[in-house]
């Protein structure tokens, strides 16, 4: 250490993380003057070097097929990370099943996600006003939606203009096209109808054109030369989506938003960030008055502990690893925690609820070669529609669900045919081979993706005993579900059965009755949010609206933490909404001198 | 709170910081580095806490199973089948997948070789006992059947052993394990052939090609599933 440090602050902030919510965090206030210092936890890592863009399954060990230490497949993007990351366990209670997911890297998981962005809805923000259940977030639809309309043209976002109770329309010229439907998309569409279930344009982080650079830098950063000029040039190095390789691979000619493409490369251009990989925080420092000074991390490379200083802190770890870092980070003054007065650092845990069923469907058999790649993810997506049954008490569960769907001619991967036994009696020879040409396509999958109503039995904490390979006390979760959740998970199924029916489809595998045996394990949607909730009351949560911890004025969380409640809608476009909003906050807070 | 502000490298001394450092350099990070410097020169001792110094980083994949280099990807596992039981594998891949007039058959693009790897992986105990038992079974039943290993038998004798094993639900109780092996090495057969060129040129599989423009279905299309 220097004794610098003792002196001055090296940063005006600490950026922990560099997903979501770090990589917006070190972009926006990059581009306002401020000196940031970057940490993450993983290796450095360039998508445009290292995607495998068209690489084929037969290239790869395995034929691609995930394993253990690539669990998504030897071709995603991830890479140290997983289910399990070797060398940093964690525990469960007794009883307990969850898993967390991890990606140790820079861009941490938003190199592979599904790229779904859509909005959470007014009702969204205010549950608890609406059902009496869980929380309300201090905020409304109205407050964020700006924030929801510079996130989407500031990352690339398509989708369709339809404007559905409680599934908001994007301002006019904000998102891109979306991509054309594909003939199971419009097939699926054509018995959703019938069933009067909405199925509109999916949001996806896909741009299907140039963003505009000669325009959009000005209006997303009115004023600011510097922002304006990197954001220009970052743009400019993106290309529209050409319709080939998985998304999940990352991409390399950034059609797809990662951090790692869209957000730290012009945060890096400012030159006003330090990044630091491998770096692996475990402790927030305070001084005697309690207000952040800097942060503890580990050299993965030398296994030496260093200690850096700044004028704030944020983090964004990943919901967990947040709350891990403040559970870690005790003092005199913080003996429960950092910023942990009110005990709630670590609970109201919430993953997404998530079921699934696959089908067969003869009418998709035996087309002729068309090319669905697509922009590889879905194109089309049924948002929730009972709102109104809910509210009429007519529904055993509170919360909705969207619909996920894909299946068609994508490029045959390991497993195929995989079920063709059952189909075909045990087809063979010249047989089997003339009907795999007459079932490829024909497969079909149905998931939902529910809102989970945040509970007191489900929450994460240190575990007493275990500590990781740096020395590091370990997270220890506690999980279970509610009635909403189970009841919830059995409506998909009964949904998805209809749906397959109105097809003229064959359901694969059991339609379940019993919720329990259709829920997906928490944390296995990789949605999992909440543990530092903000709030209006600072008994009942940790931060304020502006992600601003109520005990330490310097100390921000812009992940998935923060989440008071957890919308059917996928988290990703929501953490980087209010990551810009926080760091708004932070910019003109400093300029202010109040923190 | 941090207690050791004074302390060097948050109380690692400098002797053991550069016995981590001389360990760290010697893992390889790329094979072609490693390969082309075997005795990497020790780096320079890493700024413990300098910001006017960049820390030493570490670029690209580190060739480990969980960030493995994705370009030159190849199983580096030892293959467990014996060549005896390649021959009789080779020719049930073909019993499963055979030459037609629009694609090769399984053996012709490796299949035979592709499930050697899968059931020599890590981890891939049962699979292997899976794969070798049902091969020894499959040698064993030819020879009492008809006097000659599987791969020696004509077409028509080894049809009739597949025809009792190929569907597990109406395999008699002493073919059981039989058919499961059947159904594995289908299964496998079918992921190793329909995932190579010919084997998507026999599907129709048409993409994994940049293309400026995404259409829908063409109306032929439509009207052939029903849209209109």
């Amino acid at each position: 250490m220097t004794s610098r440090s003792k002196v001055a602050p090296q940063y005006d902030v600490i950026v922990v993380g560099s997903g979501a919510g770090g990589g917006m965090a070190a972009y926006q206030l990059s581009v306002n003057g401020l000196k940031v210092l970057l940490l993450e936890a993983g290796r450095d890592y360039d998508p445009v070097t290292e995607t495998p863009m068209f690489q084929t399954p037969k290239d790869a060990p395995l034929r691609g097929s995930g394993n253990a230490d690539k669990p998504f497949g030897f071709y995603d993007a991830t890479v140290d990370g997983g289910w399990r990351v070797p060398g940093e366990p964690f525990t469960t209670a007794p009883g307990t099943q969850f898993s967390w997911w991890r990606a140790r890297m820079l861009g941490g998981r938003t190199n592979h996600w599904g790229r779904i962005s859509l909005r959470m809805g007014e009702y969204d923000f205010k549950p608890k006003s609406r059902d009496g259940l869980g929380e309300d977030w201090p905020m409304t639809y109205e407050t964020l939606a700006p924030y929801y309309d510079k996130t989407e043209l500031l990352i690339g976002v398509y989708g369709g203009d339809d404007d559905l109770e409680n599934t908001p329309r994007s301002s006019p010229g904000v998102l891109q096209p979306p991509p054309a439907a594909r003939s199971y998309e419009l097939l699926t569409k054509q018995a959703c109808d019938h069933l009067k279930i909405p199925v509109i344009p999916a949001h996806r982080a896909v741009i299907t054109q140039r963003q505009d650079s000669a325009r959009l830098p000005a209006k997303l950063h009115p004023g600011n030369r510097l922002a304006q000029r990197v954001l220009k040039q970052s743009m400019d190095s993106r290309m529209a989506c050409f319709y080939a390789t998985d998304c999940g691979r990352g991409c390399s000619i950034k059609a797809a938003f990662q951090s790692t493409t869209v957000l730290i490369p012009p945060a890096m251009a400012t030159g006003n960030v330090t990044l630091i990989t491998e770096a692996m925080v475990r402790e927030v420092t305070v001084d005697k008055q309690g207000r952040a000074t800097g942060v503890h991390y580990i050299d993965k490379l030398t296994r030496v502990d260093h200690h850096v200083t700044a004028k704030v802190v944020v983090l964004a770890a990943s919901a967990c690893e947040t709350s891990r870092i403040m559970l870690n980070s005790k003092s005199s003054i913080f003996p429960n925690g950092i910023a942990n007065g009110s005990g709630v650092v670590g609970k109201y845990l919430m993953d997404t609820v998530g079921a699934g069923l696959s089908a067969q469907i003869p009418r998709l058999e035996g087309l002729p070669p068309i090319n669905e790649d697509g922009a590889a993810g879905i194109h089309m997506y049924m948002p929730w529609w009972l709102y109104g049954d809910q509210k009429a008490g007519k529904m055993n569960f509170a919360r909705g669900y969207h619909i996920e769907f894909g299946g068609g001619r994508g490029m045959p991967g390991p497993g195929i045919f995989g079920g063709l036994e059952s189909f075909t009696g045990g087809a063979y020879g010249k047989k089997f081979k003339e009907e795999a040409r007459r079932y490829y396509g024909s497969f079909m999958y149905f998931d939902g993706r529910g809102e989970m109503i945040p509970n007191e039995d489900s929450y994460c904490e240190l575990d007493p005993v275990q500590v990781d390979q740096w020395g590091i006390p370990v997270l220890r979760f506690h999980w279970k579900w509610s009635e909403h959740e189970i009841n919830q998970a059995a409506h998909m199924h009964k949904t998805f059965a209809e749906i397959i029916e109105g097809m003229g489809g064959k359901v694969q595998g059991t339609v379940q009755t019993d919720g329990n045996k259709a829920i997906a394990a928490g944390g296995s949607i990789i949605h999992e949010v909440g543990t530092v909730r903000m709030g209006s009351d600072p008994k009942k949560s940790v931060l304020n609206e502006f992600g601003q911890a109520w005990e330490v004025k310097n100390l921000f969380v812009t992940d998935g933490a923060s989440f008071v409640s957890n919308a059917d809608k996928n988290p990703t476009l929501s953490i980087l909404a209010l990551a810009w909003r926080s760091c708004d906050y932070i910019v003109d807070e400093m300029k202010k001198g109040t923190i | 709170m941090s207690d050791e502000t004074s302390k060097p490298a948050g109380g690692v001394g400098r002797r053991d910081a550069l016995k981590a450092m001389a360990a760290a350099a010697v893992v390889p990070m790329l094979p072609e580095s490693a390969a082309a410097a075997p005795a990497p020169a020790p780096r320079e001792p890493l700024p413990l806490l300098d910001d006017q110094q960049r820390p030493v980083k570490r670029k690209g994949p580190r060739g480990t199973p969980s960030d493995p280099v994705l370009q030159v990807a190849k199983a580096d596992w030892p293959m467990k089948l014996s060549l005896r039981e390649l021959t009789t594998l080779s020719v049930l891949c073909d019993m499963i997948i055979p030459a037609d007039a629009k694609s090769p058959s399984a053996s012709a693009v490796g299949a035979p070789g592709y499930i050697n790897e899968w059931a020599s992986r890590p981890g891939g105990d049962a699979s292997l006992v899976r794969v070798r038992g049902g091969l020894a079974w499959l040698d064993r039943e030819s020879q009492s059947r008809f006097g000659k290993r599987f791969h020696l038998a004509t077409n028509a004798q080894r049809t009739q052993i597949c025809d009792d094993i190929c569907y597990v639900p109406k395999a008699k109780p002493e073919h059981v394990f039989a058919a499961q092996f059947f159904d594995t090495i289908r299964d496998q057969t079918a992921t190793a052939f329909y995932t190579t060129p010919q084997g998507w040129k026999d599907l129709g599989y048409i993409g994994n090609v940049a293309i400026p423009k995404f259409e829908g279905p063409s109306a032929a299309i439509r009207k052939q599933i029903g849209l209109d």
